[in-house]
C-alpha cells in the first residue's frame, strides 16, 4: 500500500495529508481544539497497544469467573482491570475447538483501538476487508493459520457501534503459568483472529 | 427535532429478519453484501443515534435499536466455497430490518 503521507517520488505530502493538515489548522483557528489537545490525543493513541487486550486474555485464562464476565460485557471487564476505554462498547468472542472468530470492518477500519492500539495496515486494506467475509480460510492460510475442516468460522463485521476482540484458546503446555507469562504469549493477530497461539512444547 | 426516547425494539434474539434491499444515497452503515438477505438476530446491542443522520450533523434521535444479525456465509455468497456452516455477523440498525417468514 502506498504511504498516504507522501506523493510518489518524494514530492511532499499527498492529498489526504494536506486535507488533514488544513482541517486541523481550521479547528485550531476556530478555537474548537488546541494544538496541545491534538498532540495529547496522538500521544495517547500511540501509547496504547495490544498488550492491554493481552492482559484481559491472560486473566480470562486463569479466572473462569472473569472469563464469564468478560464474555457477558467486554467493556466492564476492561474496567475491572483498570483499563480506561472511554465509551467504547466491546464484545469479546471466544474461540473454541469448534468455532474460530475473525474480526473485520468491511465499511472502513473500525478497530478496538483502546484495547489493541493502532490497527495494522493490512486490517485497513481493501483486500483484507473484502476477502475475509468471502473466503476467510484462504485469508487465514495466508497468515499461516490452518484450521481443521470441521471448525466453523464466525466473521464479525464491525459495521456500527460495537468493537470486537477475540479470546484465543489457551495453548497446551502452559499449566501453572503466571498471568504475566501467559500474557506474553498473546499476539495482536490472535486478538483479531488471524492467528492462533501455538502450544508450548 | 428528534425526541430523546429511543425507538422501541421490534425484534428479539432468535428472530428471523430480512435486510431491506434499499439503495438510498448518503452515509450508510449497512453493507451492500447483506441487503435483501435473511439472517437471525444474535443479540440486541442497545439503542444508538442513527449514523445516517449524525453524518449530516443532525441529532440522530430517536436512537435506533442496533442488532447483531447472523447470516450463513452461504446465504450471503451463493458460490461460497468454504465450510457451509460458516457465518458472518453484522451490526444492523432496526430501520433496515423487516420480519422474515
Amino acid at each position: 500500500m502506498s504511504n498516504p503521507d507522501e506523493l510518489p517520488g518524494g514530492d511532499g505530502p499527498g492529498y489526504y495529508r494536506r486535507m488533514q493538515a488544513a482541517v486541523e489548522e481550521l479547528l485550531i483557528l476556530k478555537g474548537v481544539v488546541t494544538a496541545d489537545d491534538v498532540d495529547r490525543q496522538v500521544e495517547a493513541m500511540a501509547s496504547r497497544d495490544y498488550t492491554r487486550g493481552a492482559k484481559m486474555v491472560a486473566r480470562a485464562w486463569v479466572d473462569p469467573g472473569y472469563q464469564a464476565r468478560m464474555l457477558a460485557d467486554g467493556s466492564a471487564a476492561a474496567a475491572e482491570l483498570g483499563l480506561e476505554i472511554g465509551p467504547l462498547r466491546v464484545i469479546v468472542v471466544a474461540n473454541t475447538p469448534e468455532v474460530h472468530n475473525v474480526i473485520v470492518c468491511t465499511l472502513c477500519s473500525c478497530y478496538p483501538r483502546m484495547l489493541l492500539g493502532i490497527p495494522p495496515e493490512w486490517y485497513k486494506s481493501r483486500a483484507y476487508r473484502s476477502r475475509v467475509v468471502r473466503e476467510p480460510r484462504a485469508v487465514l492460510a495466508e497468515f499461516g493459520t490452518q484450521l481443521p475442516e470441521h471448525v466453523r468460522i464466525r466473521v464479525h463485521d464491525s459495521t456500527a457501534d460495537m468493537r470486537y476482540m477475540v479470546l484465543p484458546m489457551r495453548p497446551a503446555g502452559t499449566a501453572g503459568w503466571s498471568e504475566e507469562r501467559l500474557a506474553s504469549l498473546v499476539t495482536r493477530d490472535a486478538l483479531i483472529g488471524e492467528a492462533q497461539i501455538p502450544e508450548i512444547v | 427535532m428528534g425526541t430523546a426516547e429511543p425507538a422501541a425494539a421490534r425484534f428479539r434474539a432468535g428472530d428471523r429478519v430480512r435486510v431491506r434491499a434499499a439503495y438510498p444515497p448518503g452515509h450508510l452503515r449497512t453493507p451492500y453484501y447483506c441487503r435483501g438477505r435473511v439472517g437471525v438476530v444474535e443479540r440486541l446491542c442497545g439503542a444508538f443515534a442513527n449514523p445516517e443522520e449524525l453524518a449530516y450533523n443532525r441529532s440522530g434521535l430517536p436512537a435506533q435499536p442496533l442488532y447483531r444479525v447472523r447470516f450463513r456465509a452461504a446465504d450471503l455468497w451463493p458460490d461460497y466455497a468454504e465450510n457451509r456452516e460458516d457465518v458472518v455477523e453484522i451490526e444492523i440498525y432496526q430501520h433496515w430490518l423487516e420480519q422474515a417468514a
